[in-house]
């Protein structure tokens, strides 16, 4: 497949940078979309210009560390996956794709297509927890039954990977989708609601802080979000932070 | 200089009680005088830094993803062991103890293994109690599921993404801690050095991996829980950044390097489709529960196979070989991970191979399809015999148990594996060896600790499944956070600890001339050049199955590469921005050092056994032949300034409790 | 060491934006049932038009309610629009939004402007007038001009298109506003599913029964 790649390149955080294009040739439908941005560092190296920085780890969709905004979309035009699952057979030969960083002011440049997402971090410091210590004491794992309907849905709460598409792909920047995520995850489970009011309310000031912009519930989240974390989770915690406010 | 391992007097069963009983402790309000450096937040590394911070110790977390809930601890599927016995199978500690030293292939540390079946249960009450969602019936219990090599039900699980679960469970202790200020948390670092001061460790030379700076920290103890090194063999199914250079760094600051040649080959992973092949993606080994597997019995349909001409299903099935059914009839496909790798690659090595690099073998689910439909018709009423309808029934229950794994499958291989079977290839998995560490995990380097897979001690030659997980959050949660103690009683007074001291500006210096030297170099070809040429090599040599001579010329030309790579690599850009190819550069020096030492244990191992399968020991059937006369002990190597003169020092392993017996799964 | 809940918060801010909504929409619902009884009779029409214009409560109460329901749907839209593109200082080359959200959803600040801009025209039409009228004038109340008035003003195709083309935005607005508000406010189960059909329904039958009205004025008079 031949292809001409149009990608954000940025020296550094202060750089102003600037869509750069670049013809490839030789790509393979089996390649993953960042196999192919191998390919073509590979090439940058050899013909002595600075390869693209991307970010990338476990490339088998769980640890969220890839991100890229490609022809438009977090992750590519492929449903259910992140990056490093897209092939390139989603494309056509003679393509051009468009590949951008995750842009939002919580997600500052790092370096071309790196962003800095430690604001999703920050919001966890503010409650993403449940205060308890590592004692070998704690009581036993089946003391307390789970209903195993909540514990599914906590479960699909849980399964957030932080990859920050939702932020990316929303037209106004809202990280609620991921935050409600994990308000919801311990929201559902009875060691979670001890102290659910003070979580609440700390993730989503944190939240407010960082710069993300508000929800308008277009829903663009949950179709990209490349493990289908749903909607339901932001009503949820749109209900808790409600309730939170009533009583705090 | 002698190993001493430490392990207390006693009856197993009551050793580490006893020893915890009486092990020296610090006073809380002394804990907040005394610093520790965490380096890696996976399981082990995660559990660990916010454990000792709940104690009260100031932690210092390292990680070089962009926050540590990124660990490749998350990618791990099927579960976690713990001898709960919530199945009332008959489970115990004994006998989660047992399966993990026989599945070890006798060769692990007797005292650890007990220690860590012993906490295994604690482990999951913790998780639960931090809400770790993992399964449930409809009860409202938690769910367990079976796993090789054990006769008991005593995994949990959170659907296939345990791991994930369990690091985000760690990861939210983490957090709790860093909000309190506890933890100081450094991510997109990399320690590229440990530093010594008067014989202990002091503290650890980091890379800002954003602005390239080098930063100097220092600590009381220093706990490396940096994970394994797979990815010495380029292709594995570890994580792209997944390296052994914090390991790496230790061991030639002093800390022995235990058992290097454990490796666990993992059979059911997708196999490489082309040059560009950048990872290996794992399918659980839960697939071998009901997929079985073949090559085409006769040379010509696989050739024919490979040349597009002919498909899987055009074949009959007298036409096929079911070859782990037909050499193990008792356990068929589902004998350990080490010999189902075996196997296929010696069928693919004989030229029945199956996709076009002749590396695969295929895993088929259309019996499954076909009992389960059938049972379901029966169950519905309908008619079992017709074939449409029972493929449409059974295929709906396949995709109830193993449709996520279909579903990546298909958007990797872009087949649909419910029509036309799997094709999967064994791929390196996990590290069972790794620095050599006491019953306190404390190495050789007084005050460095190292913790889950990063060292050697619970796997012996071969890991269980759902065992790594348990071992990385017993380590965390469990064994250090008093081991540690113990250690750092004597240094409550001593106060913060200088980072001008020499030792700091030598270990700085150091890395500094390091990493000049690759952007100075101007070579011609880029790191993976180099990094895939060691993965050939290792996966050729010193990869499922080694032999005297492989293994020579592995050390042979892995010296040559290293060489080949200092004077020809190629490190664009500048040592003080983001610079992914510097990065790289780094971990790839390590990996050419340590592939080295890794063939050099392998030779030296005169025997098969678990990861380790040397040609020359098997039996007339070509299975593993341990030789426990010679060679029951663990081999800690020692760096005298280039892994070819690393000198070995022996640990004896004393079964005291179990019985070496050959492994038999015919 | 909990924050307290603050009025600005993100999430009440969208709540007060989706209860305003759901405010305007059954003061919708009225406004169209009224003015729907204009095709079917005059005589009706001007003795409710003359009821909701001349009733204390009605005039006193219920009117600033409303229109403090608007200023504030208006206002705390603007400042959302505008902290949302404060979100994002830089755009995207290719950013293709309607591979995952719909128009109405990612166009409220439009169809909100044009609505706004038709409140504009609607008032110069009837509230001033009915100020001046009442309140500047003087005029004592005549129970039987609020017809001829409507039908009046219908006779101006260009005033007619403004009104129709305004209240199919008006259409777009409400496809996504009804189903967000209930989000908004924390409700997703199968109530809000219902009520979400429902909103459908009501972003679809109330603009065109404006359209209709004002059709029918314009062609039948």
């Amino acid at each position: 497949m031949k292809l001409t790649l149009k990608i954000w390149r940025q020296k550094n955080a202060q750089d102003k940078g600037g869509i750069v294009e670049y013809p490839i040739d030789g790509i393979e439908p089996d390649m993953s979309f960042l196999e192919m941005l191998d390919v073509l560092n590979e090439q940058l190296i050899n013909r002595g210009e600075e390869p693209v920085a991307f970010d990338h780890d476990c490339r088998e969709g769980i640890c969220g560390m890839c991100s890229l905004f490609i022809n438009g979309e977090a992750h590519g035009p492929d449903r259910g996956v992140t990056t490093c699952q897209l092939h390139m057979r989603m494309f056509k030969d003679g393509d051009t794709i468009f590949i951008e960083p995750f842009r939002a002011k919580a997600f500052p440049v790092i370096k071309d297509l790196v962003v800095d997402r430690s604001s999703f971090d920050r919001i966890q410091h503010a409650g993403g927890f449940i205060s308890v210590n590592t004692s070998g004491n704690t009581i036993d794992a089946n003391t307390i039954p789970i209903n195993k309907h909540d514990a599914d849905k906590s479960f699909d709460a849980a399964a957030c990977i932080g990859c920050g598409a939702c932020v990316a792909t929303c037209k106004n920047s809202s990280a609620m989708l991921f935050v409600s995520a994990k308000v919801s995850q311990y929201a559902l489970l009875p060691q979670g609601k001890v102290e659910a009011v003070d979580r609440v309310l700390n993730m989503v000031h944190q939240m407010d802080l960082e710069g993300f912009g508000n929800c308008t519930n277009t829903g663009a989240c949950e179709i990209e979000c490349p493990k289908g974390i749903s909607l339901e989770n932001i009503a949820r915690m749109n209900r808790e932070y409600l309730a939170a406010s009533l009583k705090g | 200089m002698a190993l001493d391992s430490k392990i207390p007097n006693g009856p197993i069963a009551d050793k580490w009680t006893n020893y915890k009983d009486h092990i020296n402790l610090v006073n809380p309000a002394n804990k907040r005088n005394l610093d520790i450096i965490v380096v890696g937040t996976g399981l082990a590394g995660g559990s660990a830094a916010a454990t000792l911070a709940e104690l009260g110790y100031n932690v210092k977390a390292f990680c070089f993803q962009d926050s540590p809930r990124r660990a490749h601890s998350i990618a791990a599927q099927g579960g976690i062991n713990a001898a709960k016995n919530y199945k009332g199978d008959g489970d115990s500690v004994y006998r989660l103890f047992y399966d993990t030293v026989k599945g070890g292939d006798y060769r692990a540390r007797e005292a650890n293994v007990h220690r860590l079946a012993e906490v295994s249960a604690n482990i999951i009450d913790q998780c639960v109690a931090q809400g770790v969602p993992l399964a449930r019936e409809y009860g409202g219990l938690l769910d367990n599921r079976s796993f090789g090599g054990t006769l008991v039900s005593r995994t949990f699980y959170a659907q296939g993404q345990t791991g994930q679960q369990l690091l985000l469970g760690a990861y939210s202790a983490m957090n709790r801690q860093i909000g309190r200020g506890k933890i100081k948390m450094y991510n997109r670092h990399e320690m590229l050095d440990i530093v010594i001061v008067d014989g202990k460790a002091r503290g650890i030379i980091a890379r800002n991996l954003i602005t390239g700076e080098i930063e100097r920290h220092s600590a009381h103890a220093v706990v490396i829980g940096s994970g394994g090194y797979g990815n010495v063999f380029f292709l594995s199914t570890n994580a792209m950044g997944s390296n052994a250079t914090a390991a790496w760094k230790i061991h030639k600051k002093g800390a022995f390097f235990a058992n290097p040649c454990y490796t666990q080959i993992h059979p059911t992973c997708i196999p490489v489709s082309g040059d560009h092949q950048s990872k290996l993606t794992l399918m659980s080994e839960s697939l071998r529960n009901d997929g079985r597997i073949w090559v085409p019995a006769k040379l010509e349909d696989a050739q024919a196979i490979r040349e597009g001409k002919k498909k899987a299903t055009d074949l009959s099935e007298e036409e096929r070989d079911y070859f782990l059914e037909r050499r193990y009839p008792a356990f068929g496909n589902l004998v350990p991970r080490d010999v189902a790798s075996r196997a296929a690659k010696e069928r693919c090595d004989a030229g029945f191979g199956v996709n076009k690099t002749g590396e695969a073998v295929y895993l088929d689910f259309a019996a499954a399809i076909k009992r389960y439909g059938t049972e379901d018709a029966y169950v519905k009423g309908l008619d079992d015999k017709d074939a449409a309808l029972v493929t449409k029934l059974g295929a709906a229950i396949v995709k109830s148990k193993y449709g996520n794994l279909f579903q990546m499958y298909y958007k990797i291989v872009d087949e649909d594996p419910y029509t036309t079977p799997m094709m999967i290839y064994p791929a390196v998995h996990y590290t069972m060896g790794g620095t050599w560490v006491d019953y306190n995990l404390m190495t050789t380097i007084p005050g460095c600790f190292s913790i889950g897979e990063s060292n050697f001690s619970d796997h012996g030659a071969n890991r269980l499944g759902a065992s790594a997980l348990m071992q990385g959050l017993a380590d965390g949660y469990f064994v250090l956070p008093y081991t540690i103690g113990d250690y750092l009683a004597p240094d409550i007074k001593m106060g913060e600890i200088s980072t001008d001291l020499p030792e700091f500006v030598e270990a700085e210096k150091a890395v500094v001339d390091q990493i000049n030297k690759f952007i100075n170099n101007n070579g011609t070809h880029s790191v993976d050049y180099f990094h895939k040429k060691l993965g050939k090599i290792m996966w050729n040599k010193v990869g499922m199955a080694r032999n005297a001579k492989g293994l020579t010329e592995a050390i042979e030309e892995i010296a040559a590469l290293r060489e080949e790579f200092y004077k020809d690599v190629k490190v664009p850009g500048s040592a003080y921005e983001f610079n992914q190819e510097l990065e790289k550069a780094t971990r790839v020096a390590d990996f050419l050092e340590l592939g080295e030492l890794f063939a050099k244990d392998a030779l030296h191992r005169n025997e098969s056994c678990g990861g380790h399968f040397r040609e020359e020991y098997q039996t007339e059937e070509g299975e593993a032949l341990r030789d426990d006369d010679n060679f029951a002990y663990v081999a800690a190597w020692e760096y005298k300034g280039k892994p070819s003169d690393a000198v070995l020092h022996k640990e004896p392993l004393n079964y005291e409790n179990i019985k070496l017996v050959q492994r038999s799964y015919k | 060491m909990a924050q307290s809940a603050q009025l600005n918060a993100s999430i009440l801010k969208k709540v007060a934006m989706a209860l305003s909504g759901i405010f305007l929409i059954t003061f919708l619902a009225l406004h169209v049932t009224l003015n729907f009884i204009s095709i079917l009779s005059e005589s009706v029409f001007n003795e409710v038009s003359h009821f909701m214009g001349y009733n204390p409560l009605i005039q006193y109460v219920m009117q600033p309610v409303l229109a403090f329901g608007v200023i504030l749907h208006f206002v705390m839209g603007f400042i959302l629009t505008a902290q949302n593109s404060a979100a994002r200082p830089i755009a995207y080359a290719k950013y293709n939004g309607a591979a995952n959200a719909s128009w109405s959803s990612r166009n409220m600040i439009i169809s909100g402007l044009v609505i706004l801009a038709f409140l504009g025209l609607h008032f110069y039409d009837f509230w001033f007038p009915e100020l001046g009228y009442k309140y500047i004038a003087g005029t004592a109340p005549d129970a039987t001009r609020y017809y001829g008035e409507l039908v009046h003003k219908f006779h101006s195709p260009v005033r007619t298109g403004l009104y129709c083309v305004s209240f199919i935005l008006l259409g777009f607005h409400l496809w996504h506003g009804f189903a967000s508000s209930l989000q908004s406010m924390g409700m997703h189960n199968k109530y809000s599913r219902f009520l979400s059909k429902v909103g459908l329904w009501f972003a679809v039958v109330v603009p065109a029964a404006f359209v209709i009205i004002a059709l029918f004025h314009h062609f039948n008079n």
